[in-house]
């Protein structure tokens, strides 16, 4: 089944529209990347299916069903995402115990003490850093916990916005290791997006490339290793990486 | 070459904290000549500091010692505030990572880079607008009459880089000092950003340190590489040296990164026990 279907799905922010009729869809257990520069429209992309761009026409199914334009609780419980910067996307006087439990208190599930335990234990957190701030953690450390909290609630697509590109190669190393294992572990679907093509090459199955709010090119990851994209732009941005 | 534009020596920089002064620059020692230098390493390995102690812009209560710290036969520790800035900006500039925190907001382009040109400078005004003019051709951008009237917001990241790129060098340093330059910007706007500073600092004979935590990006723009980790410069080498680096640490950071043609299963992770420090 399809874990993500988008069909002619045009997203505005006010009068300006900024992605014009894409069609994407992402089988479920696959890990598909979006890439292209700045205002290519691929974070937006991410943030409609999330609920964060509400001015979209067109067709978003989640795991079958079609998304309302609302404030959907279903779609939160399958879909959840993780933005690019560590240091902005946590609240900065909650801890990350309350930060974590949050989610859980707006669903109305119990055993909160529990999962809190196990979720940061599968992201590779100390139980020492449960009752800490975000301010005492590290980039690296930050970016766990975000994860962690896409994972409360057990979805099974994860949507990440430049997920690495806030850190540093080591930390991004570890970050990139830990998304892989989870993914294989609990079988989730990942749509990413990111400018970095190595970071493609390790992480993800397919890609598409997107340029002024339009999709150019979808490629398997093996034609972006061998260096085998068709679109001229395409292969722009892997001379840029390659150079 | 005659003598060297900038030798450092046991360079150290401290700041207080509650469990005593920590350092967070041990002893660098480095001489710069005409040429492309790389300080690349992580987050806290200490390369920023080392970028603006250069300067002199780190405040107190931070505290900058070393036993030699000189452009040019001029010692920058005994430099007061008003000769730094006779400095700063006209004989060393530093290019700041972020655009869009490093303009001012309600200056128009034109202005900022007059600013940089007339505070060290005494010119006509026309010949002010005109070197203005050239200096954004030179950073190729390509309409410079509108840009320069401009506010920063109305610009993309890559422009508003290439108009800091443009204030810097318009005074005509010796040195330049670009910490990050391109970290905010995309790949694709990343490689011209950097070429138009390769090419300025070539054509004038001028030193650059570019700082950066990206190897790859070092190792195509600079001559010569140190390598910081916890304050301390592991590993100095050739830039086209850098895939027989000997140190771990180095070793560790060239592992780390994904390739285009990725076929491990999972990436090396930096065993940060093994050198004590951060």
């Amino acid at each position: 089944m399809s874990a993500l279907t988008l069909k002619n799905l045009d997203i505005s922010y006010g009068d300006t529209k900024v992605v014009h009729g894409v069609n994407l869809d992402v089988p479920e257990g696959e890990s598909f990347a979006l890439v292209g520069e700045s205002g290519s429209g691929k974070s937006t992309i991410l943030r409609a299916i999330a609920g964060l761009a509400p001015e979209w026409t067109g067709e978003i199914s989640v795991l079958g069903k079609p998304r309302t334009h609302g404030v959907d609780r279903n779609v939160s419980r399958t879909v959840q995402m993780v933005f690019q910067d560590p240091y902005g996307s946590l609240h900065p006087r909650k801890t990350i115990d309350s930060a974590l439990s949050e989610p859980l208190a707006i669903h109305g599930i119990g055993n909160r003490g529990e999962r809190v335990e196990a979720v940061l234990k599968q992201v590779g957190l100390d139980q020492r850093f449960r009752f800490r701030f975000p301010h005492q953690l590290s980039g690296g450390q930050r970016q766990r916990v975000a994860i962690a909290r896409a994972l409360m609630l057990e979805p099974k697509v994860l949507l990440l916005d430049e997920p690495t590109s806030a850190l540093d190669v080591s930390v991004q190393a570890e970050i990139l290791n830990l998304l892989k294992r989870l993914r294989r572990e609990q079988n989730l679907t990942f749509l990413m997006v990111t400018h970095n093509l190595p970071v493609v090459s390790f992480l993800c199955d397919r890609l598409a490339v997107m340029r002024h709010g339009k999709i150019v090119e979808i490629a398997d990851v093996a034609q972006l290793k061998q260096g085998d994209l068709k679109e001229p732009y395409s292969r722009e941005l892997l001379a840029a990486t390659a150079a | 070459m005659s003598s060297p534009l900038l030798e450092v020596e046991n360079l150290r920089v401290s700041f207080p904290t509650h469990s005593g002064r920590v350092e967070v620059v041990k002893g660098l020692s480095f001489t710069l000549g005409r040429e492309r230098l790389g300080i690349v390493g992580e987050s806290g390995s200490g390369k920023s500091m080392t970028g603006r102690s250069i300067l002199k812009l780190i405040r107190k209560p931070g505290e900058v010692t070393a036993d030699k710290l000189r452009f040019e036969g001029i010692d920058i520790l005994d430099q007061n505030e008003k000769q730094m800035r006779a400095i700063r900006g006209a004989r060393i500039s530093m290019v700041m990572q972020d655009p869009k925190f490093s303009l001012n907001p309600v200056m128009t382009v034109g202005e900022q880079i007059a600013e940089a040109l007339v505070t060290h400078q005494r010119l006509g005004r026309k010949e002010v607008q005109q070197r203005i003019l050239d200096m954004l051709v030179a950073v190729r951008i390509n309409d410079p009459e509108r840009v320069a009237k401009l506010y920063p917001h109305e610009v993309s990241g890559g422009m508003g880089q290439r108009i800091m790129i443009a204030m810097m060098l318009i005074p005509e340093p010796e040195l330049l000092i670009a910490d990050e330059p391109t970290s905010a910007l995309d790949v694709s706007v990343q490689a011209q950003v950097l070429d138009i500073i390769d090419d300025l600092v070539t054509r004038k004979g001028m030193g650059l340190i570019l700082i950066s935590h990206d190897l790859a990006l070092v190792s195509r723009y600079c001559d010569r590489i140190l390598v910081m980790n916890a304050g301390r410069v592991v590993e100095e080498c050739a830039a086209g040296q850098l895939d027989k680096a000997q140190h771990p640490y180095t070793r560790g950071l060239l592992a780390a990164m994904p390739v285009i043609d990725e076929t491990r299963d999972e990436l090396p992770v930096l065993d940060r026990t093994q050198w004590a420090g951060t």
